[in-house]
């Protein structure tokens, strides 16, 4: 934590992104939320669950809620293979989003940052918190808050 | 706040509920000087505190308590105004203290002159009062050969070297003005004794006159090795936040499944060199986490506490004699158990004082002692507390249970019938059920029982009662030893694991299908015979969904599995599962809020093999499965009425119909949903008058029609007839005999010219004649559809049936005539249109959904979207009632969504739009 501190402190107006890829594009997870990235093993499928609610699974004692992040974006399910996942917190409680494949970890500024394209898939939209342009990709900014914030919400009502 | 003064609230209020439940007791026993000495040193010990942190309102106040006691101590004697009068300091002592604890530490303002002044009032006069004898030879009056006002009182005369208690104090309040607290904090952790109190004082005022090496009071000294022997163990404990245990009991839980983790790690690998020291961490862990257990185990006396003293204000509120018995006040559970179950335990002694235990007088007459009994038991009981709550009283009245079932419309007269006096005693559980006669200021208000019962189901208990009439009640509470660590039950279903409670589950069944066990079907419904009784079934993956549908339906077919027989609250019912693995003391985790809305589970956790798995909620199962059956029901129908309403279209339709002979041989029919009643009359009660028969039916005179008027009733023995009724007037077709009642179709392939026969079908392979019931009605009352008319104000409402169905159209129509309405019927939503354009105004539309091309939807759409209709009432009309249906029927426009086949439904549905209208109209 210190050293990111260090690193986000010295470079201004710049932010840690881990990289993802859900689905053959590529997202962004502020590296401030990212507590470990894991491959779950034995999800327990939670019946009468919402559609995302992958299941929940242990890690390292602590019971987390997978959410399959294909099915929160409306994509394809993906085929038999190893799973990986993104450890969060929300609230003081855990989730893993379960994705594809994890990327690097990258240093952005500022500028590449653009707010959502008035086009963009409603669904996506909601969840996305702007795009990066990088060099012969988009990167778009996964935003957390938002992400679960929704799902927990209307049940909640 | 200031830490000092948040340990004093804390400590303080602990002090003055045992001085509650000490004074009860000491009221009953005056001579025991034990009881007098702890009370005497609870109330000295407050007074002191607060002088020392300078709360003056409750000092003076405690002090005058103290001092009237102090002339108990002295032999005065005790009166039970005296108690009663300390009694109602301490609950002003109280009211100040949760005052101070709002206020954040501020006295608040105010004066207790009035009880200090009669307190004071009781000290002189029974200081002049004759001095009795002391059970104690040792004590003397010599304190009261001083003369005057003595606030502590030893037991004895002084000995050598000793200081007087007052002198003692003296120096404390004088040392008192020196302390800065913050000083005093780490060396003043307990205030609980006196010579501690001191303490303080010494070391900070050095030059003060008492020392305490020698000159601590003999009597104190006494005093601490009596309150040692009477188990106090103030010396020995410390304070720990709840929040502290908590957490430590987290960390012991994670531990325990770490432990099982490793476990079942080593035990894959035969000759490990982690087995010997594996197996004494799990056994230290197994000690540890009995040990934390401990930590939050309370004995359930302290939930009990308050009860002596309610009791006794109870017993002089309501002038009964109440003796208040406690058994296994040390039986321990968990903390937070015990804080849940206080408010219910409290409630349930108040009910039985107030309604269980009867008046001296009537308990004299019964042949009872007057005092009555409520006894208090606790015990544990396979890993669960029972808690009973018994009194000697009159027991419940069923009968007036039963009355109060009955106007309550919890249950019907012949369902009432039908159950034992057991059953009928739980109605008193129900919400809003109170038998009271009249509503005390104690009890009787019925917000009692199903709150009890709530609160105790809400942490996995249950409740049950027993009565005997003049012998009494007892409530027996069935409650988990604690909430943390629960027993459970493996079980698979469709290849996932689920826990279930133990605590729920009453028994398992072995099914097979050549075993004795078997599932048996009521209409696809599964059932169990289960000694003698039929079990109702669920197939827990069907509850989940989450069953691979025909290979399930394979499983249940093939009924291999297992049988968990459950009991939540009084349902019983059995929860089918594929397999049963073992049971395991699971530690419950909460779940996390996106999954909370899942009524079905109520936590999960983490096995040892590290997997997770959900824990089933048993309430959750019980509400579902009662409504699983009903939808399974409604689904059911829904389907059945569905292919009803295809067989109608395809004029294939079997319904029942009554066929009757009247008149000449051959057969009449009509549908057996119009008639109300099948009824015999001795020919003789039928009576003419004014030109017509008619017989008294119900309190009321009813009118007989023939179905010509040629035919007649018998000349003598008994009559046959069909009954219409409809809003509160009735009408006998007289019938010669009632033939059968059968299933068929009624396809009306010849039309009738007769008036009051609709026309003939073919019915059980022979031609029947329908009858018009719209003929006969007005027979009987020449006003039947004008009345409702008049109802109407004096309007025929207009009414445009649209329905695709001819059977529907014939069958309705006279429905709708009977109760008052002009109606136009019409095949399709092409000819609704039409009618409309033609200019016919029309005060409302019935419309069937399904129809060929324009659909019911659709139909109401297109209406909806046309300015004349807008305001119009439409209903829908259908086969299929489905939640879904309903709602797609409200965003099409529909007024209402009315089920094909309910008749009154119909009729109640254009009431309530048409009165809706006139309201507006008026």
């Amino acid at each position: 934590m210190t050293t990111q501190d260090v690193l986000s402190t010295a470079a201004d107006d710049t932010v840690q992104y881990v990289t993802v890829v859900i689905g053959g594009q590529l997202f962004g997870l502020p590296i401030s939320q990212v507590h470990d990235v894991f491959m779950p093993e034995t999800v327990t499928r939670v019946p009468l669950a919402a559609r995302e609610v992958a299941g929940v699974l242990n890690l390292r004692g602590r019971i987390v809620t997978a959410i399959d992040m294909r099915k929160r974006l409306h994509l394809e399910p993906r085929e038999m293979g190893q799973m990986m996942a993104v450890g969060i917190e929300h609230k003081g409680e855990s989730y893993g989003l379960v994705i594809d494949s994890v990327g690097e970890v990258l240093t952005l500024s500022a500028d590449t940052r653009e707010a959502n394209p008035s086009n963009l898939d409603k669904r996506w939209a909601e969840i996305a918190g702007g795009v990066h342009r990088l060099e012969g990709k988009l990167m778009v900014i996964l935003d957390v808050e938002r992400l679960l914030g929704s799902m927990i919400e209307p049940m909640a009502a | 706040m200031d830490d000092l003064l948040s340990e004093f609230l804390t400590e303080t209020n602990e002090s003055l509920d045992v001085v509650d439940v000490e004074l009860v007791k000491f009221e009953q026993e005056p001579n025991n000087a034990t009881i007098l000495d702890n009370i005497f040193r609870l109330v000295h010990t407050i007074k002191g505190t607060c002088g020392f942190l300078g709360l003056p309102r409750l000092e003076a106040l405690a002090h005058a308590a103290e001092t009237l006691m102090g002339k108990f101590r002295d032999g005065s004697p005790v009166t039970q105004e005296a108690v009663s009068l300390i009694l109602n300091s301490i609950d002003r002592i109280k009211e100040i203290l949760a005052e101070l604890e709002a206020a954040g530490g501020a006295e608040p303002d105010g004066s207790d002159d009035d009880l200090i002044s009669q307190l004071e009032h009781l000290s002189l006069s029974a200081e002049s009062g004759p001095v009795q004898d002391e059970a104690e030879g040792e004590e003397d009056a010599d304190d009261n050969a001083e003369g005057e006002l003595v606030y502590q009182v030893l037991e004895r005369p002084l000995r050598p070297g000793e200081v007087s208690l007052d002198d003692l104090e003296k120096a404390f309040q004088e040392t008192e003005m020196e302390i800065e607290l913050p000083d005093t904090r780490d060396g003043d952790d307990d205030l609980e004794d006196l010579p501690e109190e001191a303490q303080p004082g010494e070391s900070l005022a050095g030059a003060e006159p008492v020392r305490a090496d020698g000159n601590k009071p003999a009597a104190e000294k006494k005093k601490e090795n009596k309150s040692g022997k009477s188990g106090s163990v103030s010396n020995q404990t410390i304070r720990v936040s709840v929040e502290t245990l908590e957490h430590l009991m987290t960390m012991v839980s994670e531990l325990v499944l770490t432990r099982n983790q490793l476990l079942e790690i080593v035990r894959r690998h035969e000759d490990s060199e982690f087995k010997v020291p594996l197996q004494r961490l799990s056994n230290v862990t197994a000690e540890l986490q009995e040990g934390v257990m401990k930590t939050r185990m309370q004995p359930i006396g302290n939930a009990w506490q308050k009860l002596p003293r309610i009791v006794r204000d109870l017993s002089q509120e309501l002038e009964k004699p109440i003796e208040l018995e406690m058994i296994g006040a040390d039986t321990e559970l968990d903390r937070q158990v015990l804080e849940l179950i206080k408010d219910p335990l409290t409630h349930m002694v108040r009910n039985s004082a107030d309604h269980g235990l009867e008046m001296p007088a009537d308990r004299r007459t019964a042949g009872k002692s007057d005092k009555g009994t409520i006894t208090l038991a606790a015990y544990h009981e396979g890993g669960h507390i029972i808690i009973e709550v018994r009194d000697d009283g009159r027991g419940l009245d069923v009968e007036k249970i039963k009355a109060k079932a009955l106007s309550n419309g919890l249950a019907s007269e012949a369902e009432l019938e039908k159950m034992t006096d057991q059953q009928v005693h739980r109605f008193i559980f129900h919400a809003g059920f109170s038998t009271a006669a009249q509503v005390t200021s104690v009890s009787g208000r019925g917000v009692g029982m199903d709150v009890v019962r709530n609160n105790i189901e809400l942490i996995g208990g249950s409740v049950d009662l027993r009565s005997a009439p003049g012998k009494g009640t007892s409530f027996i509470i069935k409650i988990p030893l604690t909430l943390a660590i629960v027993s459970t039950l493996i079980v698979e279903a469709s290849g996932d694991r689920f826990a279930i409670p133990q605590l729920s589950v009453v028994e398992l069944v072995r099914v097979q299908t050549n075993s004795e066990h078997k599932i048996e079907r009521i209409k696809d419904t599964p059932v169990l015979r289960l000694r003698n009784k039929l079990l109702p079934l669920v197939h827990l993956s069907h509850l989940l969904g989450v069953a691979e549908e025909p290979v399930d339906e394979d499983a249940i077919e093939q009924d291999n599995g297992f049988i968990v027989v459950m009991q939540v609250g009084s349902q019983t019912f059995g929860v089918v599962v594929d397999g049963v693995f073992h049971t395991e003391e699971i530690v419950v985790k909460p779940m996390s809020t996106m999954l909370r809305n899942l009524t079905m589970f109520s936590g999960n956790t983490i096995l040892g093999d590290g997997s997770v798995i959900m824990i089933i909620d048993p309430n959750g199962v019980a509400s579902a499965m009662a409504s699983h059956a009903s939808s399974a029901v409604a689904e059911e129908n829904a389907a059945e009425q569905a292919d009803l309403l295809q067989e109608a279209i395809d004029g294939q339709a079997t319904i029942s119909m009554l066929l009757f002979r009247a008149g000449s041989p051959e057969p009449k029919a009509v549908p057996l949903s119009l008639v109300t009643r099948l009824e015999e009359f001795e020919v003789s009660k039928i009576e003419r008058s004014n030109g017509r028969d008619l017989v008294q039916y119900r309190g009321a005179l009813m009118p007989l029609v023939y179905v010509d008027a040629s035919h007649t009733h018998r000349g003598e023995g008994t009559q046959p007839m069909l009954v219409f009724s409809d809003s509160g007037r009735s009408m006998g077709l007289v019938v010669d005999e009632i033939v059968d009642i059968v299933e068929d179709r009624m396809n009306i392939e010849v039309g009738s010219e007769r008036a009051g026969i609709l026309g003939s079908a073919i019915i059980k392979d022979r031609a029947t004649e329908i009858i018009d019931l719209g003929f006969y009605l007005p027979q009987a009352f020449d006003d039947w559809f004008m009345r409702k008319e008049m109802e109407s104000s004096a309007l025929t409402k207009k009414v445009l049936l649209v329905d695709d169905s001819a059977f529907f159209r014939n069958m309705l129509t006279p429905v709708l005539k009977a109760a008052g309405y002009d109606v136009t019927a019409c095949g399709s939503a092409q000819a609704a249109f039409e009618q409309l354009e033609n200019g016919d105004t029309f005060n409302a539309i019935v419309s069937d959904i399904e129809m060929p091309e324009i659909n019911g939807f659709e139909l109401c759409e297109a209406l909806r979207r046309d300015q004349r209709f807008r305001q119009m009432p439409i209903l829908a009309l259908s086969a299929v009632v489905t939640p879904a249906s309903i709602e797609r029927g409200r965003q099409a426009g529909f007024d209402d969504y009315v089920a094909k086949f309910d008749r009154p439904g119909l009729i109640a549905a254009l009431k309530d739009v048409f009165s809706g209208e006139l309201g507006i109209a008026a």
